[in-house]
């Protein structure tokens, strides 16, 4: 579970003052992965405090208008509402073992920082977390969710003031306070040990979908999709069915108001490669390498990167990833609201969107599985602002 | 021998290197200040190319880049501006910047050295990312220069030095490039320890601001001192005042190179 590349992407391009404590990571990643007390004490937390296993949902109203079996992961069910607490949980016991007295994190649609925050209170160590000012008024409920956790929530200005700015001053906040501090990584990307210690605590998403739908539907599913931002909770759920041949799999990427528009986030469909936020990877950028401002409706999918796993699986053509506009995705909202009677991140609604428009290429009783990677509850100001009163 | 190994192999040159982020605040004025900095003594050079963002600086650098991105530099004029300065003087020239310029831009270190650059340091690549980044510096001629942390390790460090072709760049304190009031604590011990590692020149920036700090980090036994905020600061301070800003810079400038005679 611990790969410095995948291929030719990923590995530590950082400056030097943040290799000691990248590299204090990496062990104690490799240390709790045959740790049974951590392992006893994160399942623990993962089904006593957050609620896991989350559910597999049939959604037959949706399956009735795709034409086959739609099956809902329910990511949106796991306490935080999405499912960055996999990975906050694990990352915060891992900080509290190697004897970090402070978490800081980045955040973009909110969730993630909202998931750190979480497990900052309950584990009692004070959390910072980095914000684009674009996101902290488009999130506002986030915003007040992490407070009220007891989190300092900082505003980020600076360049596009969406994620891939709160990044970079995380970073520059780790490189300050290096010694107490541990940086909690929202995404499956940034530098190695990150995109493999996320996976590692996402994974679980992709294990329990394999098991219930085997269950449900007594067989694998044709297709799979999830959303990519920075890329942790499709890497989770796909992680569950890369060695099945049998299994499609669809990445949805933003596509903002059209791929050829110049104002979206789709980085494997538009991105060229290069070398940012620690990674070799690919990424939204101009002719000189100056990195994009990106654009998405979805706060968590509006970053001009992606984790190098993907880069890979792209590669290698195991994942097709498209692109699927804001408007596409506002009526997935919509449509899976009235259908399902579930308020569904506007994340999780790039995917929703790009499996019922998959969904004709399949035959009546296939399956398709889509991750609902968090709930819409933070979405639903901005929903209203765009579409007017419901 | 290239210019900093030339500028080094008197044991007892002390050496003051002004920072300017190249393009601030717009192409033509950054040539003028640079000038004004080589005019006042400079014993060499450390040029930035504005990068979108800068995940190594601070503040004050953040906006310098983003100043000089808004005036229009982009890759092709921090050339031709490196072009004017090598035609105007003849000091060793550093430039830092962050890899993904380099990776991106075809045939970088062959036209970098064409160019007339000396050394190049990338300030988000460790040594274990670096094996084809120094092979590609050998092959032009150009020297490497490589970041030590407060947090690095002995052995590491002495690794580290020994593929800094052109100097070690010492890194003054934890955190980003900015001003501060004074030098960290440790920062003498730390420069006499690597001194007992290597022979390696060490050059310290990050945090030092001022003659006296300048003073302080030769006293230690520091080759070389370089001042970046601080001087970046003059010239956002004095952004509709290009004459004022000059006289400032040759202020500082004349200060911290009389403090190594
Ligand atoms: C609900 C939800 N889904 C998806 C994402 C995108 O992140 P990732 O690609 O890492 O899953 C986010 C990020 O904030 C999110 O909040």
């Amino acid at each position: 579970m611990l790969k410095k590349y995948f291929g030719d992407y990923g590995g530590m391009f950082v400056p030097e003052t943040l290799v000691a404590p990248l590299k204090e990571v990496e062990q104690a990643f490799i240390a709790i992965q045959d740790d049974d007390v951590f392992q006893r004490e994160l399942q623990d937390l993962l089904v006593n405090y957050a609620g896991r296993s989350t559910p597999l949902t049939h959604a037959k109203n949706l399956s009735k208008i795709a034409g086959c079996n739609i099956y809902l992961k329910r990511e949106d069910l796991l306490h935080g509402g999405a499912h960055k607490t996999n990975n906050t949980l694990g990352q915060a016991l891992l900080a509290k073992r190697m004897g970090k007295t402070r978490i800081i994190a980045e955040t973009g649609a909110g969730q993630h920082g909202v998931a750190t925050a979480m497990a900052g209170a309950l584990l009692g160590i004070p959390v910072d977390v980095y914000m684009g000012s674009i996101d902290v008024a488009r999130q506002a409920m986030n915003v007040e969710r992490m407070k009220l956790f007891g989190a300092t929530v900082h505003s980020v200005d600076s360049g596009s003031a969406t994620l891939k700015d709160a990044i970079n001053d995380a970073l520059r906040d780790w490189v300050t306070n290096v010694e107490n501090t541990y940086y909690c990584f929202g995404t499956a990307a940034g530098p190695y040990p990150f995109p493999s210690l996320v996976a590692y605590m996402q994974r679980v998403i992709g294990v329990e979908a394999r098991e219930q739908i085997l269950e449900m539907a007594g067989a694998l599913p044709d297709a799979a999709f999830a959303c990519v931002g920075g890329g942790s909770n499709a890497i989770g759920l796909f992680s569950g069915f890369l060695e099945d041949d049998t299994v499609q799999l669809f990445g949805a990427e933003a596509a903002g108001e059209g791929l050829s528009s110049h104002k979206h986030a789709a980085t494997l469909l538009k991105g060229d490669l290069g070398v940012f936020h620690g990674m070799l990877s690919k990424f939204v950028q101009d002719a000189d390498g100056q990195i994009a401002q990106t654009h998405s409706v979805s706060a968590g999918l509006d970053y001009p990167g992606i984790g190098p796993e993907h880069v890979l699986l792209q590669e290698k053509e195991r994942v097709t990833y498209l692109g699927v506009t804001d408007e596409e995705a506002l009526n997935a909202f919509e449509l899976i609201a009235k259908q399902e009677g579930i308020l569904a991140a506007f994340e999780s609604c790039h995917a929703v969107a790009l499996a019922m428009r998959e969904a004709k290429r399949f035959s009546k009783d296939a399956n398709l599985l889509i991750n609902v990677s968090g709930r819409g509850d933070k979405d639903l100001e901005s929903y209203v602002r765009l579409r007017g009163a419901v | 021998m290239n210019r900093f190994q030339q500028l080094f192999s008197d044991v007892n040159k002390k050496a003051f290197v002004p920072f300017f982020m190249l393009g601030d605040p717009s192409v033509d004025e950054s040539f003028e200040l640079i000038k004004a900095a080589i005019d006042a003594g400079a014993d060499a050079l450390e040029l930035g190319f504005p990068f979108s963002d800068p995940m190594a600086d601070g503040p004050v650098i953040q906006a310098s880049a983003e100043r000089a991105i808004k005036a229009g530099c982009d890759y092709d004029s921090c050339i031709a501006l490196l072009k004017k300065i090598r035609a105007y003087a003849d000091l060793p020239i550093g430039l830092l910047l962050y890899y993904n310029l380099l990776y991106r831009r075809h045939d970088a270190y062959q036209e970098l050295a064409r160019v007339g650059v000396d050394a190049v340091l990338v300030a988000d690549m460790p040594k274990e990312e670096s094996k084809e980044h120094e092979a590609m510096l050998a092959q032009h001629g150009l020297g490497c220069i490589h970041l030590v942390a407060p947090n690095t390790p002995k052995a590491r460090a002495a690794e580290i030095m020994s593929r800094a072709t052109a100097f070690a760049y010492v890194i003054g304190r934890y955190g980003t490039t900015g001003v501060s009031d004074r030098l960290a604590d440790d920062l003498a011990d730390r420069i006499q320890g690597l001194k007992a590692l290597s022979d390696c020149p060490l050059v310290v920036g990050f945090g030092v601001s001022s003659s006296e700090d300048v003073q302080a980090i030769f006293d230690a036994g520091g080759r070389g001192a370089i001042i970046g905020s601080a001087i970046t600061k003059i010239i956002e301070k004095n952004c509709g005042n290009i004459l004022e800003a000059k006289k400032s810079i040759t202020t500082l400038v004349e200060s911290c190179v009389k403090t190594g005679e």
